[in-house]
């Protein structure tokens, strides 16, 4: 499959053309990485028809559902897609098991029972989704995405809302589907080990740009291990203690307190994006 | 309480079920329209919708009468191809009826519409089923409370006009006379006892109307709440 598009975009920090082009195998688990703003809903929505590009190209299974060239547009009902909302998008009038067969062209009971065995939800059939946890009706979400027998599924950062612990379980839940069905799997994800544990090709998005693709270990890895500990992190503050200055960066959750001296100081300002390395010594690994 | 009296009742009854049947599907097109699109005239039909807010009915019954008497152009035209006289008859004060009350069914509505989550329209469009089948199944069900709101308004409303039909409809028994009507003439022939009566009917069917209405609507919010 193909995706290749462009569209002018308001941005927090100005406008900004998003221009990508992807390429992918059928029955690949692709991730799009990037910071937030970076254009990965605005394609998401792209190749599921809710939005239009100005301008390009979308090819699936050999079918175009978009060529600007040609003037190609497949309302999204005619584009075989499966699409997880972020805010699960759930049928707030029907039952979970209505839910899902909404998705179904025909009524398929064996697939049903499959899906509801998959995300474990046999048992919350006959629930209304106001009743259901985060998780559950991430899975509901899940099930009637895939209940239409897509040629892509399309998830936009599905996982965000979740603690860890059912993160990690419904990603679990997400390859087995991923295999089960043999889909083309398109995730929006920041988390480094979803990342990791899902995805077989991995597209890095800045500023609307691709700017890197490859595996996951190409492409988060290989700077890493460069001798020397590295982490990215935003400044939250910076504190004058006797002649240096402490400044404190958050990088994923945790908050690092560096030393700096003035003249270090003086083109940092709380917010910026920073890089805190060290080369001076052996971090070591212990199982927390 | 003679016939007339029961029959002056049904009318009423009639006039306001007719009313808010029609109404609902002709609000709905207008409200979906209002909610979900941009167009060039838009502030133009918005401003045709909510006209008789502030309108005077007599204004309106005045205007209609003009319009569709047998001797203005439409009026004759009607007559002389379909047969269909508008003014001092039952069709008349229906079609005054739906024009009135159009705002008291296409806010509601309008405001229903634009409250139904998008992402849930979207998530139908992407399991692939169309406008319409988006609209009965996914939008109409979760906005039963503006729907409720909307019937129940235009029922009502229709039920307390005055000026319109009065105008359009004169008064005539079992033809144009509806309850309100009939309170002001009792009045006038200073016949309180049946003025009274029509009025409690009235005041009962309104007041029942909305309590339900009320109560339903708390049902519905709990439900949501759940």
């Amino acid at each position: 499959m193909r995706v290749k598009l462009k569209k002018r975009l308001k941005g927090y920090r100005g406008d900004f053309i998003l221009d990508v082009d992807l390429t992918a195998e059928e029955g690949n688990f692709i991730t799009i990485f990037g910071r937030s703003g970076a254009g990965k809903t605005t394609l998401i929505r792209m190749i599921a028809g809710l939005l239009n590009p100005d301008d390009g190209f979308i090819e699936v299974n050999g079918k175009v559902w978009y060529d600007s060239n040609r003037g190609i547009n497949l309302p999204p009902q005619k584009r075989n897609v499966g699409v997880v909302f972020q805010e699960y998008a759930l049928f707030p009038n029907m039952t979970v098991e209505e839910n899902i067969l909404y998705g179904m062209e025909r009524k398929d009971e064996e697939l049903l029972e499959k899906l509801l065995m998959l995300t474990e939800l046999t048992e919350l059939k006959n629930r209304k989704p106001q009743s259901l946890s985060g998780g559950q009706k991430q899975r509901v979400a899940l099930a009637r995405a895939v209940a239409r027998k897509p040629d892509i599924l399309l998830l936009d950062e599905p996982l965000s809302a979740l603690d860890i612990d059912m993160r990690r379980k419904l990603q679990e839940e997400l390859l087995q589907i991923h295999h089960a069905f043999s889909l083309t799997t398109f995730l929006i994800s920041h988390d480094f080990s979803e990342i990791f544990r899902l995805s077989d090709r991995v597209f890095v998005i800045d500023n609307g740009k691709v700017i890197k693709e490859g595996k996951p270990d190409q492409i988060f890895v290989q700077e890493r291990l460069s001798g020397k500990v590295k982490f990215s992190g935003e400044i939250l503050q910076i504190k004058k203690e006797d002649v240096v200055y402490i400044v404190s960066v958050l990088v994923g959750n945790n908050i690092i307190k560096v030393v700096a001296d003035p003249e270090e100081i003086q083109d940092l300002s709380v917010g910026d994006r920073v890089i805190v390395a060290s080369k001076a010594f052996n971090p070591f690994i212990l199982k927390s | 309480m003679g016939t007339d009296f029961i029959q002056t009742l049904l009318l009423t009854l009639k006039l306001a079920t007719l009313t808010t049947v029609i109404l609902f599907f002709v609000g709905l097109p207008v409200a979906y329209l209002l909610a979900f699109y941009n167009f060039k005239l838009k502030s133009v039909v918005e401003t045709i919708v909510s006209l008789p807010l502030v309108l005077p009915p007599t204004v309106l019954g005045f205007y209609l009468i003009v319009f569709f008497s047998p001797d203005s152009f439409v009026g004759k035209f009607l007559e002389d191809t379909a047969g269909i006289r508008l003014v001092f008859t039952f069709g008349g004060i229906l079609l005054g009826s739906i024009i009135y009350s159009l705002p008291f069914m296409v806010h509601p509505l309008q405001s229903g519409f634009s409250l139904v989550n998008r992402s849930i329209i979207e998530a139908s469009y992407t399991l692939g089923k169309g406008k319409l089948q988006t609209l009965w199944k996914v939008i109409l069900p979760n906005m039963k409370q503006s729907i409720l709101t909307g019937i129940v308004l235009t029922f009502a409303h229709t039920i307390g006009e005055f000026g319109v039909v009065l105008m359009i409809g004169g008064s005539i028994p079992g033809e144009t006379k509806v309850a309100s009507i009939a309170i002001y003439e009792e009045v006038e022939s200073l016949n309180y006892n049946k003025a009274n009566l029509y009025a409690l009917i009235l005041f009962v069917i309104t007041f029942s109307i909305l309590i339900f209405v009320y109560t339903l609507n708390k049902k519905f919010i709990k439900a949501e709440n759940l």
